[in-house]
Order: C-alpha cells, then structure tokens, then sequence
C-alpha cells in the first residue's frame, strides 16, 4: 500500500463555520480522541480526507498494475504465488480504503469515476515501468518499505475508519517487504548478470521511491493543517530520512550501490542525500510520466470490460428479489 | 457508468479464539451470497476467522453521536454499579 503527497488540505475552501463547533472538534482531536463518520467535521476536515483516502485506495489498485505485469512470468511457482497473493492484498487494501473514504459521503462509484476521468490523482511511483524481474524485487523492497514508513504513523490518525483500516493494511504490508527483499537477496548471490539486473534496477527506482514522500517541507503549503488535525503525525522530509537510514545498510547487505555518489553520513548518523529532481515529480503528477497513459487506459479497459458482470449481478439480484415478494404475495 | 451503486454490507467475523462476531469493515455487493464471498476474500486472507456474518448497512439503527450525552448519562452516575464502591475488610483477602 501506498501513499505520497496525500496530505495537503484544501486551503481556498475553508468555509467560516459555526465557530464553537470547530473549537469542540479541535479539542477533541487534542485529546487524542477518534473521529467518526457520523460526528461533525469541519467540510475541509472531510474533504482533505476523502481525497487524500480516496487517492491512497486509487494507489492501491492501480498499484497492481505494475507487479501483475510479472505474474506469468515469474521464476518460479515458489514467486509466483507470492506474488500472486501480494497482488490480491494490494486488491484488498484498495478495497478497506475505499470503504473507510466512502464513510465520508462520496460513494465508491463516484470516487472511481473521477480516478478514470484522470481528476482524482494516485502515487506517481505507479508510473514508472516494471522492466526486468528485479523491478518486483525492488517494489517489494523499496515501495513497499517507502509505503510502510508512510503507513505507520496513519494508524493513529484522527479519522476512526481511515485508522483502523491502516492497521489492517499495515500488518500485511511486511510479507510484501520482506518478500521483495529475499528476490534482491538472491539476485545479489546470482551470477554477475543477475547482481547486474539488480543493481539496475536500484539504479532506476531510488529517486522516484524518494519522491513517494512527497515535496519538502519548506514546499508544502498546507502541511500544519493536517498536523493539527492529526491526519499527518511527521512531516515528508522527516519520513524521507527516516527511510534513507534504514535503506542504507540494507544496500550495504545486498552490496549494491545506491546511485547518488554525493551520499554522506553526517555526525548524527544521518545519511544526507542530494537534491531530488522535483522538476521529474511535478511532470509525472501532470500525467507526463513514462506509463501515466497505459495505466489509466488499463484501468478504463477492466472497468467497462467488467461492467457486464456488475449489470448482470444487479439484475439477477433484482429479479430473486420480485420473485421472493411476488411469492410472498400469493 | 450509469449502473446504480451496488449496496454496502457491513462484516462481522469470529475469530478462532472463541470471542463474538467482531465488526471489521463493510463492502459492496449485489446480494448476501456475493457479499459474504467477498467478505472472505477481502477480510479472511489469512486465517483471521471461523465464521462470517453480511448485514446490509441500512438495516443497522444506530444511536445519534452527538446525542450520546444523555444516551450514556444513567451509566456514568451509578458508581454503585461497580464492585471498587464496595468496602471489604482487608482480613477477608480477596473477594
């Protein structure tokens, strides 16, 4: 699963609402009690949250795009189960999010459809190609370890359901991790070809994995708003370092080298890494991406492919159902 | 695009350690067949239950939060209620 960049808040519509209301809400949040769906919000409360819910259950699902490509062509069966099965959860995660944004108001089918119609945004590390088998690994590896530093912390997030889905999804996030790392682990014991295939795609994947944080902080312009609400508990350069220190003697195991040569360690034990290429984000969120194109055409092609199936289940529904009330009626 | 919204279950599982249906989350589907396949594959992936029940959403009456003041007030004034207001001896031992 999968976040980034979720947590800005609408700062044009914060409507001037019942001032007491807003100041018992806060209180509340202060306290460190949950929110429910049935409480009063304030309106930008609930909108920040639908989409920034709504974009993370759009990552899951358009995140099966990239790792399914591998499925049938995966090394062994050993591999291929898993990731089988690691595909099924990233279905599943998508699936919980879905049901916990739709508890804001917007129903599942209207927060598709702005995904299908590009308006609603997803990760833009779902853009990037799956070339080699080595890519899996380093998804399983990097994304999903991004994901997890990301994650962590929404478990305690103000919102009830977004909260309890964000442990559901966390405690099925380490096989993901875990079972990327043991494809680098052999790549990197392979011959010199497979260590290569590796080391490639290390080279491909760590500035976009380091994007999935989200700008800096002196960036983002609507980072207090979350904090105060407690929807977002560190801010993205926090997260981001976090990740870069423990992915570093991770690197080190694998003997691969991370493909930034001003990398350094500095006297707090800080790995300090160089500039991102936030010019290669801000052009992937806008669609320009090397797979944008492809994956929301995938996405389009499953959803009317599957619309017969909704229909047909629809109406099989409706008729038992005129059948039960007409034999009732006799 | 224009099919109408398919209905929301809300799911309960049991657990193997013998405690009551637990709610986990809800999902969408046509009827209770569908929702409680759907409900093993989106919420028993991992042996997380014995038992599972659908409930259509709209069938549960919920109590209105922001009336939960006077909802839970009989409760919160009943000390009495709780075995601590009661004064046992300490030669007793434990009671």
């Amino acid at each position: 699963m999968y976040t980034q960049a979720l947590n800005t808040s609408d700062g044009d519509d914060r409507a001037v609402e019942d001032a007491a209301r807003a100041a018992e809400f806060q209180a509340r949040i202060d306290q460190d009690e949950r929110i429910e769906p049935n409480d009063w919000m304030p309106a930008a409360y609930r909108k920040t949250l639908t989409r920034q819910i709504s974009q993370h259950a759009h990552s899951e699902i358009v995140g099966m795009l990239p790792e399914g490509n591998w499925i049938t062509r995966a090394p062994s069966l050993r591999r291929k189960a898993a990731l089988l099965a690691k595909v099924q959860d990233e279905c599943g995660h998508g699936l919980y999010l879905y049901a916990a944004a739709e508890t804001l108001g917007t129903s599942r089918e209207e927060l598709v459809d702005a995904m299908l119609a590009g308006k609603a945004k997803y990760s833009s590390i779902f853009n990037y190609p799956t070339l080699t088998w080595a890519d899996i690994g380093t998804i399983g590896w990097l994304v999903d370890g991004a994901a997890i530093m990301n994650q962590i912390p929404l478990c305690r997030c103000s919102y009830g359901p977004y909260a309890r889905a964000m442990i559901r999804v966390c405690k099925e996030e380490s096989f993901h991790q875990r079972q990327g790392f043991e494809i680098m682990v052999t790549l990197c014991r392979g011959t010199a070809e497979q260590k290569a295939m590796a080391q490639n795609a290390l080279d491909r994947w760590w500035w976009p994995v380091l994007m999935m944080f989200g700008p800096p902080d002196q960036a983002s312009q609507h980072g207090d708003t979350s904090t105060r609400w407690k929807i977002k508990r560190f801010s993205n350069d926090e997260l981001r370092q976090k990740f870069v220190d423990a992915t570093v003697p991770q690197a080190q195991f694998l003997g691969l080298t991370i493909p930034d040569p001003g990398m350094k360690q500095n006297e707090n034990g800080n790995w300090e890494y160089s500039p991102i290429d936030w010019e290669e984000f801000k052009q992937v969120l806008a669609g320009n991406g090397p797979c944008n194109r492809d994956r929301l055409a995938a996405r389009r092609k499953a959803h009317e492919e599957g619309a017969w199936v909704r229909e047909a289940a629809m109406a099989y529904a409706e008729k038992r159902k005129s059948r039960q009330l007409a034999q009732a009626a006799e | 695009m224009a099919t109408p919204n398919t209905p929301l279950w809300e799911v309960f599982i049991r657990s193997r350690n013998g405690l009551a249906h637990k709610h986990v989350g809800s999902l969408h589907a046509t009827d209770a067949t569908l929702a409680l396949q759907a409900a093993r594959d989106i919420y028993t992936r991992r042996g997380e239950g014995l038992s599972i029940w659908v409930v259509p959403s709209n069938a549960i009456t919920a109590s209105d939060p922001s009336e939960k003041g006077m909802m839970f007030e009989p409760a919160e004034s009943k000390i009495y209620r709780h075995p601590t207001f009661y004064d046992v001896p300490d030669e007793v031992g434990h009671m």
